[in-house]
């Protein structure tokens, strides 16, 4: 007989963006010892663990109905930190901010940061969180030096790229499914300014837009799209590119300054609204017809070509200087859609998708493009391309149109020989997975999941709708 | 236990998930029915098997998917609720509808006092209910959210001279019902009580009921029932002209009510 799991760890939990929810038992471990016992827990009752940090993916992957969630974000401590060689070692729950704050005015960046700061370092390394510097950098598993992790079986395994390879390449983008990292050990990227020379310039449609990411890569360190997701006809694709780059030693005359942390976050306040309150002023835009004018007052807006210096966090991670911006998008939530496409039919399969989306009524919100290049990780989203992410509002009745429309984006991205980010994506079936993966890659994965994880105690919503 | 296995959803099609005790036939397998058809994943639990897997066949088959999987239980098992209802909520990825029908009637006559009888109604109408809606409450206190139906019946309102322990197993569920609103709401849980009057199930020919007006089928009753569910109802009478007449019924002084044949 099976002991029932205390019903005061019952929790409802959330996506990043609110649109989904899941009723699941919280443990919050504090040590290794703590995550086996979980794990022995879990096996005699019968039930799955699902890995959480900050649960700041769009989708269903830190998400697990009537089961466990393995809850990683207090074991955040910074276990060592060297300033001379940029060499970090952390818990799996130290956020990018934590990291942030903890190298910058010792001259060091974390050399790959996804769009909020607020995402664990084991989710990062789980999801192979990409930036806007893929294309040079590519994701953060190339700059893990080590980890250490706890497998189900209870055993602990070293891993680096020379030591348990097949582990290293699996674990990091393996979603969560192969182990519990318990530490992480970083490179992080030189800097000698706590700004970056930012470059903004309109591009007029979707040709345009892909060709600016492509040519400004040799000569910037970053670089990122703004797409109107109204805009049709030859406008199409339409919207600003931003490319930046590191300052050189001369450039910023007072680099102690603008390392400071002080310095890089944003004012309490914008254009005299306090940032707490500020998604309240954005709620009347989340109708369709007033997002479009917002989309297209910001694409006249940047039709001014602009030279500018800005802090590395206000150029990451602006949307968390705006608290709850999400909850501008209504009670439903949001849900974001990307695909990763080779440059070679990016534009064709981008123009059938935002055609499409014009189509059914369900234009995007926001659109985001980046310029990526493919690494050797087992579940790798990349490809030599680009993506397009693009935010989609959910309503209660919108929900099954969007749900098929988005089955409909992944049948063109499929044929058009792309790939999906499993921290995004929303619709995508195990068929369409399989498809895209290949078969031999979901088979290895199989396996190294027979081997690190018998029992089948890690599954999460993500895993059973992809992989079952 | 057979292999359980739900219909999957998706992030932006997720499934309301529920349980029907007491599902093999009647009020239970219309209103799983009818879940089903308004998109849940249900359980259904009910003692008798054969009867139990025809319902989920049926239900499987209408919907073309795994929507319902049975569970085979007794309600008087008491000490094996709450690792069932781990395991249902787990299969079923969590739970947000919760529905208690079991029930039966012996049917006593005027001049028989029979404790056997009366245990047995009292064991699985109230006794049976308050297994499950402990644990099913705690669940949904933790949650701050679900809902809670237990079909309790018109024959709680008045204790009549044919149906003693029937009324007051009825009464007790009623009652309990009130209790679990009054201390679930301000955690935003919704418990609904349904009070049926005739409806054209197993219990009512095996209470040889002679005289049946506003006679519904369980489909009907499934109707009232989901309606209420939807809208978030606390008490309904099903059909709803039960409730004028019960009005009636619970204001009629002792002294009459006490010489009446009904």
């Amino acid at each position: 007989m099976t002991m029932p799991l205390p019903y005061e760890n019952l929790a409802v939990l959330e996506n990043f963006g609110h649109s989904l929810r899941a009723q699941a038992y919280v443990y919050k471990p504090a040590d290794t010892e703590q995550i086996a016992a979980v794990f022995k827990f879990a096996k005699q009752n019968g039930v799955k663990i699902t890995l959480r940090g900050a649960g700041r993916s769009y989708n269903d992957a830190s998400l697990n109905g009537g089961g466990i969630i393995m809850d990683l974000s207090t074991m955040n401590k910074v276990l060592a930190w060297n300033p001379e060689t940029g060499v970090i070692t952390a818990e799996p729950g130290l956020t990018l901010e934590g990291l942030w704050h903890r190298v910058l005015a010792d001259g060091w960046w974390p050399p790959v940061v996804s769009g909020t700061m607020t995402t664990t370092l084991g989710g990062c390394l789980a999801m192979n969180i990409h930036g806007k510097n893929n294309f040079r950098m590519g994701p953060i598993g190339e700059h893990v030096l080590e980890f250490t992790a706890i497998l189900p079986t209870g055993a602990q395994v070293t891993c680096s790229p020379h030591k348990n390879g097949d582990l290293f390449r699996s674990m990091i983008s393996g979603m969560g499914m192969l182990g519990v990292f318990t530490s992480i050990t970083l490179q992080m990227k030189h800097v000698s300014s706590g700004l970056l020379e930012v470059h903004a310039f309109p591009v007029p449609n979707l040709k345009a837009h892909l060709q600016a990411l492509m040519d400004n890569a040799p000569t910037s360190d970053y670089t990122v799209g703004w797409l109107d997701g109204f805009a049709g006809g030859k406008g199409l694709g339409r919207g600003q590119v931003h490319a930046a780059r590191y300052l050189h030693e001369d450039e910023d005359p007072n680099p102690a300054k603008s390392m400071q942390i002080k310095n890089q976050v944003l004012p309490p306040t914008i254009m005299g609204v306090p940032k707490g309150v500020l998604y309240y002023f954005m709620t009347p835009f989340q109708y369709a017809p007033l997002w479009g004018l917002v989309n297209a007052a910001k694409y006249v807006w940047g039709l001014r070509d602009e030279r500018y210096r800005q802090s590395h966090a206000a150029f990451h991670f602006l949307l968390d200087y705006v608290p709850n911006w999400e909850l501008a998008y209504g009670r439903g939530g949001l849900i974001q859609y990307q695909s990763f496409l080779p440059k070679e039919t990016a534009e064709q399969a981008w123009t059938e998708l935002l055609t499409l989306s014009h189509k059914r009524g369900l234009s995007s919100y926001l659109g985001v493009t980046k310029r990526h290049r493919p690494d050797d990780f087992l579940l790798s989203h990349a490809v030599d391309g680009f993506s397009l992410a693009l935010d989609f509002r959910v309503t209660p009745s919108n929900r099954a149109k969007l749900s098929q429309m988005l089955q409909d984006f992944d049948q063109i991205v499929v044929a058009a020989g792309g790939r999906f980010y499993f921290a995004k994506n929303s619709e995508t079936t195990a068929e369409t997975t399989r498809r895209f993966l290949g078969d031999e890659t979901v088979e290895r994965f199989r396996a190294l999941k027979r081997r690190t994880d018998p029992n089948d105690l890690l599954e999460s919503d993500l895993y059973r709708r992809i992989f079952e | 236990m057979p292999e359980t296995k739900f219909a999957s959803a998706t992030p932006l099609k997720p499934r309301a998930r529920a349980i029907v005790v007491g599902a093999s036939s009647g009020i239970g397998a219309a209103l799983a029915r009818r879940l089903a058809r308004e998109g849940y994943n249900v359980a259904l639990l009910a003692r008798r098997a054969d009867q139990l897997k025809s319902v989920c066949d049926q239900i499987n088959t209408a919907c073309g998917e795994m929507r319902a999987v049975a569970y085979v239980h007794d309600v008087k098992d008491y000490d094996s609720v709450e690792a069932l209802l781990q395991r249902i909520t787990t299969d079923l990825g969590g739970l947000d509808l919760f529905v208690y029908n079991t029930g039966i009637q012996h049917v006593i006559s005027v001049d028989e006092f029979n404790f056997a009888a009366d245990r047995a109604m009292l064991e699985v109408n109230t006794l049976g209910a308050l297994a499950w809606l402990n644990p099913v409450a705690a669940m949904f206190h933790g949650l701050k959210a679900g809902q809670i139906v237990g079909i309790s019946s018109v024959a709680g309102d008045r204790g009549r001279v044919g149906a003693p322990a029937y009324n007051t197993s009825k009464a007790a569920l009623t009652t309990y019902l009130e209790a679990l609103r009054n201390r679930l709401t301000r955690r935003g849980v919704n418990v609904l009580t349904v009070k049926p009057g005739f409806v054209d199930t197993d219990i009512l020919k095996a209470a040889g009921a002679k005289r049946t007006f506003w006679l519904i089928s369980p489909d009907q009753a499934a109707d009232g029932i989901w309606m209420a569910i939807k809208h978030r109802k606390q008490t309904i009478y099903v059909p709803g002209q039960w409730a004028l007449l019960m009005l009636v019924i619970q204001h009629i002084p002792s002294i009459i009510f006490r010489r009446l044949s009904f």
